[in-house]
């Protein structure tokens, strides 16, 4: 096998990487867009909904019925945090409400271990981690059947809110809620609505993320630190951006793969605990705002 | 009736910009010094000194770092343990290298390697802000972290990559004793939290606070954006390095680099945030509500129900109520438990005749 | 009944507000023994890691209880206070020092975090307050080495012999030592203190038997290890040592591993990141990884276990919030430390004259010191079992029985396919530990104690 096919390989299984990490960041952009909140407690939503998701299967339900059980939960879930939690902050700094999301993921983490008790469960979808034949048969190159399955759901989920955000009249809505709240307000946009849905829509994004991850990792705590490998993502493709997510997803998987593979080993390895943050900053100096972002005139 | 501000005056400039202008605030610094010097030392168990205090002035100092430069500067950050990481390595190294260096020279001397460090890490603070600049300086967390890790040089070749403090000596007296150790900890804090009170009150937080309320306008002032937003990452970070070292020879004693993980600097931000931002207090009731809150939720849940009852459950309970408590405060008052503190004083100022 | 377990749970939740109003404190019932012997529980219920910390400290309690209804050490009860350390180092020396004593003013004998991190936070004040360390298996390697640790014990087993009976069994199944020249040994471990612990041996075996290693790190918390283990496909390794930490890093490690089509049979899994749990977390794709096991898993092929189950769990007064986790590893590892302080303080009752008498720190390490499990009448007592190696602890060896299992998951449970095999040689991990103890001692200016009056205990 040659060199050259390797290195495809090594950056193929990057990028599938990246469309999940970009999952878990379109949760982020989802709330950031409509509160302008960072909602730190993110990750933590995506690990109570896989635990629930299993702990309803473990009651009996068959996954076609603990799906929608599990979607309707994350929606209630989704809706009382900003009923309960962002509501009341309205108007708050940005570290008020950063603080306050914080508080929210130590609820949730309660909550979910209170509720679900502490075992290691796992999620079978169905799908097995195996090199694809085809491919392999081919070139010789080994490319994960569950991350391409997973990417190809990540990149269609984001497609659809994409699609929604830009064509539909509550996507319209959200558009104006992202750019001005007291002006959206103003012209008859419903903005609690707006907040509701979004948030409810957040609590499945985390649903399909918790999935996804909780199939690839198990389903169990470290779920949480999913916010990790999210931040860089949402700094390079913009906090605001759909789309952005995603390309910047692809770029850190990628990124993040090659540099770990080929530098890694000539400085002792597990660069990529910071590699990530470290391109992140490279964008920063050259585009503040993200790839998508929107352009924010502001002295610094 | 308790609190009478009224008919003191000041008749020079001098007096006016003192530091506590005020005589009955003079008095209660006064006797918290002596109360933190001289009495608690003889009251305070081992318990208390070694798993409560220590720890809690090492972190208010290391929040009092996160404070000077996101409550003063305006400038979000996020990696203050890795500060602390680089603080506690270097002491163990400048101890371990230059003979004969006492412990406070070595101590202030991390905090200088921090803070050169933190220059280095501050410099993304020249093109953004806001929440941008806070997952920038998360590079710092983690890179310094890693480099720690790596570099053998730094730990004296351990074979698990960890270092052991030495014993603390100041002046040839070696302090081993928890109280001993508390005082010297003690003393740090006392005298880093007036440097900090003065600067915050003195020019340098004048052009952090311009910074932070309007930097357009504070450059056209004739504040350099460059030299301002820099030096308040220095002495954040010298801070932040000095509590590092602090609370690595008074307590834990023994680390490795990953001890300072992302989840300890998001620790010391809710300290800085919760307590209140742009205060010189704020630091002192965050680290203490942050450090204490989970201890007495663990105390009084096993006291009250002993083995009755699932403890499991009742620990998960315990993380989700301390949640629901920052909730509960920031709704209740978003500038943190430092202006709960002050709104206190106002009503005390008025007790009991309010109307 | 999914609605019924959640109300089950949401009850429970509301109930323990009604408890707080009318919980009066709990008294020990039983006034018929003459004394108590006081225990600190550094429990780990929530975080990362509370599945081990509710197996291990639950194994602990159940197995305490389990004394204290079958009539105490010679009369003596045992009673223990419970502190929540959620893995995390600084709050684990606020634990140490709020259990140090309980309400009656009884000192701690044992301070047992389950976490190296958490061992290293204290290994300096362990000597100070009287306290002995126990680190069955985990915490500072070249503790072992009794003279510079004196406080410090390793029972049964460390990293250093670990990985070194580790290499041994690899060089069984390979056929032999010299079949290990020329061949790969990837070690894929979490960047910390913990996962670096391995190499000082690691290195030095390789280079006697002439492998290859490569040391892979896996940054925290290792969700994601493609790199990683496409390294491992790309320089053509034969074995892999994994030593991870937490579910998250094992479950993301077995998908990888498959997805990169590397044998689950090449890979062995350090018996702490090694658990049922941390299979459980790779679903199907764990079928056939191999693991360390510092005791024998399992229920009912264990008499003492088995007893502790019906006795215990009989009477419903177990710790275990799901009771089918009696008879893992992580349970049967916390009974095995807590048997081991039993016997401790049984040799430290007969050797001071304190038969059912509580005892002191001073005393416990005494007993602690010897400590002898080969004999077949101690370990009947106790009803083991397989559950222990036969080992013995001496003032020089802090660790004694230097042995691991080999199991081998099967999907639903761990199969043993070697039993208890120590170092290929025993003597150079020893060398190394004093070396790495004696230096450290150097450092620090530590005394070393001298070994010469030292005599083992037999029991009359």
């Amino acid at each position: 096998m040659s060199d050259f096919l390797f290195f495809l390989e090594v950056l193929i299984g990057g990028l599938l990487a990246g469309s999940l990490y970009a999952l878990v960041a379109l949760g982020f952009v989802l709330i950031y867009k409509a509160s302008f909140v960072f909602n730190f407690a993110q990750s933590s939503f995506v690990f109570f909904a896989a635990l629930s998701l299993c702990g309803f299967m473990e009651l009996g339900l068959p996954m076609w019925a603990a799906v929608p059980v599990a979607i309707s939960l994350m929606v209630v879930v989704g809706m009382a945090t900003e009923r309960l939690v962002l509501r009341p902050l309205v108007g708050q700094s940005e570290e008020t409400l950063l603080m306050a999301t914080i508080g929210l993921a130590f609820v949730v983490e309660g909550l979910a271990q209170a509720v679900w008790g502490v075992e290691v469960r796992t999620l079978d979808l169905g799908v097995g981690h195996h090199p694809i034949e085809w491919v392999m048969d081919r070139w010789g190159m080994l490319i994960n059947k569950f991350d391409l399955v997973a990417a190809i759901v990540a990149w269609i989920l984001v497609a659809v809110l994409a699609l929604v955000f830009s064509r539909t009249k509550v996507g319209r809505g959200l558009r104006a809620v992202a750019d001005d709240n007291s002006a959206a307000l103003s012209i008859g946009i419903p903005l609690s609505h707006i907040w509701m849905l979004v948030w409810a829509t957040a609590g499945v994004v985390a649903l399909v993320a918790g999935m996804l991850w909780g199939a690839r990792n198990g389903v169990q705590f470290a779920l949480v630190d999913l916010a990790l490998k999210a931040l860089p993502v949402l700094i390079i493709g913009g906090f605001t951006s759909v789309p952005g997510v995603v390309v910047a997803g692809l770029l850190v998987g990628a990124f993040e793969s090659v540099t770990e593979f080929y530098i890694g080993p000539l400085v002792g390895g597990g660069i990529d605990a910071w590699t990530p943050y470290a391109l992140a900053v490279v964008f920063l100096m050259f585009r503040a705002e993200g790839l998508f972002g929107e352009k924010i005139i502001r002295r610094v | 009736m308790l609190f009478r501000e009224a008919g003191q005056f000041h008749t020079s400039y001098a007096q006016d910009s003192r530091l506590l202008p005020l005589r009955r605030d003079r008095i209660r610094m006064a006797i918290l010094l002596v109360a933190g010097f001289l009495v608690v030392p003889f009251i305070a168990n081992d318990y208390w000194l070694d798993a409560i205090l220590i720890p809690w002035l090492t972190l208010s100092l290391v929040a009092q770092g996160q404070n000077i430069l996101m409550g003063y500067a305006g400038q979000l950050s996020l990696g203050s343990a890795g500060f602390m990481a680089a603080g506690a390595f270097a002491c163990y190294n400048i101890i371990l290298r230059i003979d004969g260096i006492g412990f406070i020279a070595a101590v202030l001397l991390s905090g200088v390697c921090a803070a050169l460090i933190g220059i280095v890490f501050g410099l993304p603070s020249l093109r953004v802000r806001g929440l941008y600049l806070m997952v920038a300086t998360l590079a710092s967390q983690f890179f310094i972290v890693w480099a720690l890790n790596k570099i053998e040089w730094f730990t004296n070749y351990d074979p698990a990559g960890v270092i052991t403090a030495q014993h603390i000596f100041v002046l040839g007296h070696e302090f081993d004793t928890s109280v001993e150790k508390y005082l010297v900890v003690l003393g740090i804090v006392s005298v880093l939290t007036l440097l900090a009170a003065n600067m915050a009150h003195g020019s340098p937080g004048r052009a952090w606070m311009a910074v932070r309320d309007m930097d357009v306008a504070a450059e056209v002032n004739g504040l350099s954006l460059l030299r301002t937003k820099l030096q308040a990452f220095a002495i954040s970070s010298f801070y932040c390095g000095v509590g590092g070292a602090l609370y690595t020879y008074a307590y834990l004693e023994t680390v490795e680099p990953s001890a300072f993980t992302i989840h300890m600097s998001f620790l010391i931000l809710f300290m800085a945030l919760i307590g209140g931002l742009g205060t010189i207090k704020g630091p002192f009731f965050g680290a203490a509500f942050i450090l204490f809150i989970p201890i007495v939720l663990n105390v009084i849940s096993n006291e009250v129900f002993g083995n009755a009852v699932n403890l499991s459950l009742l620990s998960a309970l315990e993380q989700l109520i301390f949640g629901v408590m920052i909730i509960v405060i920031l709704i209740f008052e978003p500038l943190g438990l430092a202006r709960i503190w002050q709104l206190f004083k106002q009503r005390l100022r008025l007790w009991p005749f309010r109307h | 009944m999914l609605i019924e377990k959640f109300l089950r749970q949401a009850v429970a939740g509301a109930a323990l507000g009604g408890l707080l109003l009318a919980a009066s404190p709990t008294t020990a019932s039983a006034q018929d023994y003459t004394d108590e012997q006081y225990f600190g529980i550094p429990s780990i219920r929530v975080g990362p890691y509370n599945v081990m910390g509710t197996g291990y400290f639950g194994g602990e309690i159940d197995y305490m209880n389990y004394v204290n209804m079958t009539g105490g050490v010679n009369g003596v009860k045992l009673t223990w206070e419970e502190c929540e350390t959620s893995y995390n180092a600084a709050k684990s020396v606020e634990c140490y020092q709020r259990l140090m004593t309980n309400d009656k003013g009884q000192k701690m004998l044992e301070w047992d975090p389950y976490g190296t991190p958490l061992a290293y936070a204290v290994i300096g004040r362990v000597a100070d307050d009287h306290v002995v360390l126990a680190q069955a298996g985990f915490g500072r390697t070249d503790a072992a080495y009794g003279p510079v640790w004196p406080w410090v014990f390793g029972v049964h087993s460390n990293y250093w012999t670990q990985i070194a009976m580790t290499l041994r069994f690899m060089a069984l199944k390979e056929g032999g030592i010299d079949k290990m020249k020329g061949k790969t040994v990837a070690h894929l471990y979490i960047d910390t203190a913990y996962g670096k612990e391995p190499l000082p041996a690691m290195r030095v075996i390789a280079k006697n038997w002439g492998f290859k290693l490569l040391e892979i790190p896996i940054a925290p918390p290792g969700l994601e290890q493609q790199a990683q283990w496409r390294r491992v496909r790309a320089e053509h390794v034969d074995w892999v040592t994994f030593w991870g930490a937490g579910y998250g890093m094992s479950g993301t490690a077995h998908t990888t591993r498959a997805s990169v089509g590397f044998p689950a049979d090449r890979v062995i899994f350090v018996t702490f990141g090694g658990a049922e749990e941390d299979m459980i977390a790779g679903g199907k794709d764990a079928v056939g990884t191999y693991a360390m096991g510092h005791v024998l898993p399992g229920r009912d092929n264990i008499p003492l276990i088995h007893n502790i189950w019906e006795k215990v769990y009989g009477a419903d007064k177990g710790n275990m919030e799901d009771p089918n986790r009696v008879g893992t590893l992580y349970y049967n590892r916390g009974v095995a430390a807590a048997v081991i302080w039993t016997e401790a303080m049984r040799i430290a009752q007969a050797k001071f004259d304190k038969v059912g008498k509580a005892i002191t720190g001073d005393e416990f390490r005494w007993g602690y010191e010897h400590l002898d499990f080969t004999s077949k009448a101690r370990r009947d007592f106790y009803g083991l079992g397989g559950l222990l190696p036969p080992f013995k602890v001496s003032c020089e060896d802090h660790e004694g029985g230097e042995k691991f299992l080999v199991l081998q998951w099967n999907g639903k449970k761990y199969d043993v396919v070697h039993d208890w095999l120590g170092p290929d040689d025993p003597a150079l991990i020893d060398n190394l530990e004093k070396e790495s103890a004696l230096k450290y001692a150097k450092e620090h200016n530590m005394p070393i104690r001298d070994c010469k009056d030292w005599e083992p205990w037999v029991w009359k």
